[in-house]
């Protein structure tokens, strides 16, 4: 369960979340949908604690940890996966080696035994079937020269290879066409399971007809201000947002 | 050709000062006002970096060769040539002559290997390639953080000859690898590389001048270089097309990160041009490594520290990769990698 208690979250000088309560139990998956601006990508690098993004106030406990306590590195291992709304690219770093250092860095810092080389070529070139992806492209150093659809395509198959609990989507279907989204939710919905978690962030409701959510939070003026069923998306894409902007609460 | 090297150990008054230009950035006399004393006999029991490839030797410890000091090379052949120092605030000066005969095909590889504290190393190469005969020189450097060292190689590059070298090095108190090489004759192709990689407060100098004599030559230079903490990284890279040196085509780049606010690199770029048709280009950047990428990785869980070193190899590496000889890129990716 994740449990997000009166969060606070400065970038520089400036609050962009200012009391954001919410809890996902295991097993669900919540979408956070809001206006530009509203502060979605900002709580998504607060729960993955990227450097900058201090919280002031407030509380996030996931799996009984805190993860406010932990540098990114250590909460990656506790199951927090965040897949970029811009995937970075890595130059000289291919993405084969990226991820299996990654896995295995959170395999040595759970206490669990390193991945062998063999063993973990077979799961990449199951996992990348699934997605439709050219074994051969994760020879190349990560995301560089990659097309928009392939970043995406690269952050859901890390998602299956690392296994994370805590799944965190930002604007995953931002660039993708239509063939390449369907492909892309199949990957997400693959790992939905009683014990993840997953936050769905999205600007337009198109990506919840593919990836099913359970409740629907809006996200206005860094905090939630609305939440509902999967319907409280259709209303908000027929209405619009104007209603939760601050000017008119 | 004779090189005559300006410094003598045994003579304070050929010390330069930062006030001597080729020297403003590795102020020699600051760390050495006195001659030091001469290093005693030293005995060599350890192993170099690159025993695995075979071939022949010539070794230094602490000045004195133990065997021959020249090697002429023809056909193919590997020589691994060794400047060993384990010495205690004293000074010494080895000197040694390699030649490759017309056609010859020769793997160079060097290592400076330092143990002890506070010495004075000289080290001397004079290198001749001969015409249509092809050089790869490869070297590594490990000295003591407080150890002073100063290694100047000139080589002469003959008709359609090939001289390729590569330098990799973690600096030391003071430290100075200046190559100057001489396109002779027509068509030949010099490629001068090198990397630091730079703790503490080590100090190393890359120095190059590349002198195009006769037409048609190519130079192509890639010299990256990371300092931590205090380091501080010195890039001099000169290339001098004489007139009559048409065709020629010299390309030079330095690319640098500083990896805390108080190391410093220190770049100097020079192209002196005589001639009228000719190619030359020169590239230099000084940056830091990418946050946001070191962010992506600590997010997939790679731990910080491991992320800089990832990035730090991934940035150096180039250098390594265009080693054109397997077995001697292979050692040096290791050597390299076990040091980040």
């Amino acid at each position: 369960m994740l449990k997000i208690n009166n969060l606070h979250v400065s970038v520089g000088e400036k609050p962009i979340l200012k009391g954001l309560t919410l809890d996902v139990p295991a097993g669900e998956v919540h979408a956070i949908m809001g206006p530009n601006g509203a502060g979605k990508s900002t709580l998504g690098y607060a729960l993955s604690g990227r450097p900058g993004y201090e919280a002031t106030e407030g509380s996030v406990e996931w799996a009984g940890e805190d993860l406010l306590e932990l540098d990114p590195a250590e909460r990656a291992a506790k199951g927090v996966f965040l897949s970029f709304q811009y995937p970075i690219e890595i130059p000289g770093v291919p993405a084969l080696t990226f991820v299996r250092t990654a896995l295995n860095a959170q395999r040595r810092a759970r206490g669990e035994e390193e991945v062998a080389a063999p063993a973990f070529l077979k799961l990449v070139r199951e996992a990348s079937k699934a997605l439709k992806m050219d074994f051969d492209m994760l020879k190349r150093p990560l995301n560089v020269g990659f097309s928009g659809g392939e970043k995406k395509r690269m952050e859901i198959l890390q998602m299956a290879l690392l296994e994370p609990s805590l799944l965190i989507l930002d604007e995953t279907d931002s660039g993708l066409d239509i063939d390449a989204l369907r492909i892309v939710s199949e990957g997400v919905n693959a790992l939905r399971s009683p014990d993840r978690a997953m936050l769905v962030i999205t600007h337009y409701q198109r990506l919840l007809d593919y990836i099913k959510p359970d409740r629907v939070h809006v996200l206005a003026g860094g905090r939630i201000v609305a939440s509902g069923g999967p319907e409280l998306a259709l209303q908000l894409e027929a209405e619009g947002y104007d209603k939760y902007l601050p000017e008119a609460a | 050709m004779t090189a005559v090297s300006r410094i003598d150990l045994t003579d304070a008054s050929t010390f330069p000062t930062r006030r001597v230009e080729a020297w403003k950035y590795s102020d020699l006399k600051r760390w050495l006002r006195e001659a030091p004393p001469a290093s005693p006999q030293a005995e060599v029991s350890s192993p170099g970096a690159f025993d695995a490839l075979g071939g022949e030797a010539i070794l230094f410890a602490n000045g004195r060769a133990v065997g021959v000091t020249d090697f002429i090379a023809s056909g193919e052949q590997t020589l691994r040539l060794r400047y060993v120092s384990d010495a205690v605030g004293t000074g010494h000066t080895a000197s040694a002559r390699v030649s490759a005969r017309a056609g010859a095909r020769l793997l160079l590889l060097e290592t400076h290997e330092g143990a002890g504290s506070a010495y004075v190393a000289h080290n001397r190469l004079e290198l001749d390639v001969a015409a249509g005969a092809e050089v790869t020189r490869v070297v590594l450097v490990e000295e003591p953080e407080d150890a002073i060292s100063i290694t100047e190689a000139d080589v002469r590059v003959e008709a359609g000859g090939v001289f390729r070298q590569t330098v990799v090095t973690t600096g030391a108190k003071l430290q100075r690898l200046e190559t100057r090489v001489k396109h002779f004759a027509q068509g030949a192709h010099a490629q001068v590389d090198g990397l630091y990689l730079l703790n503490g407060s080590r100090h190393a100098d890359l120095t190059s001048v590349v002198s195009h004599l006769a037409a048609d030559g190519t130079t192509s230079q890639l010299i990256k270089g990371v300092a931590r903490e205090t380091a501080r990284g010195v890039f001099q890279g000169k290339i001098v097309v004489e007139r009559g040196a048409d065709g020629t085509d010299a390309r030079m780049a330095h690319n640098a990160l500083i990896a805390s606010e108080r190391a410093e690199i220190d770049a100097k770029p020079e192209l002196i041009i005589y001639a009228d048709d000719v190619q030359c280009a020169h590239g230099n950047t000084v940056g830091t490594l990418d946050e946001s990428a070191l962010f992506y990785m600590q997010q997939r869980g790679i731990p910080a520290d491991e992320a800089r070193a990832l990035l730090t190899q991934a940035f150096l590496i180039e250098v390594i990769d265009r080693i054109d000889h397997e077995g001697a890129r292979e050692v040096a990716r290791e050597w390299l990698t076990a040091r980040l």
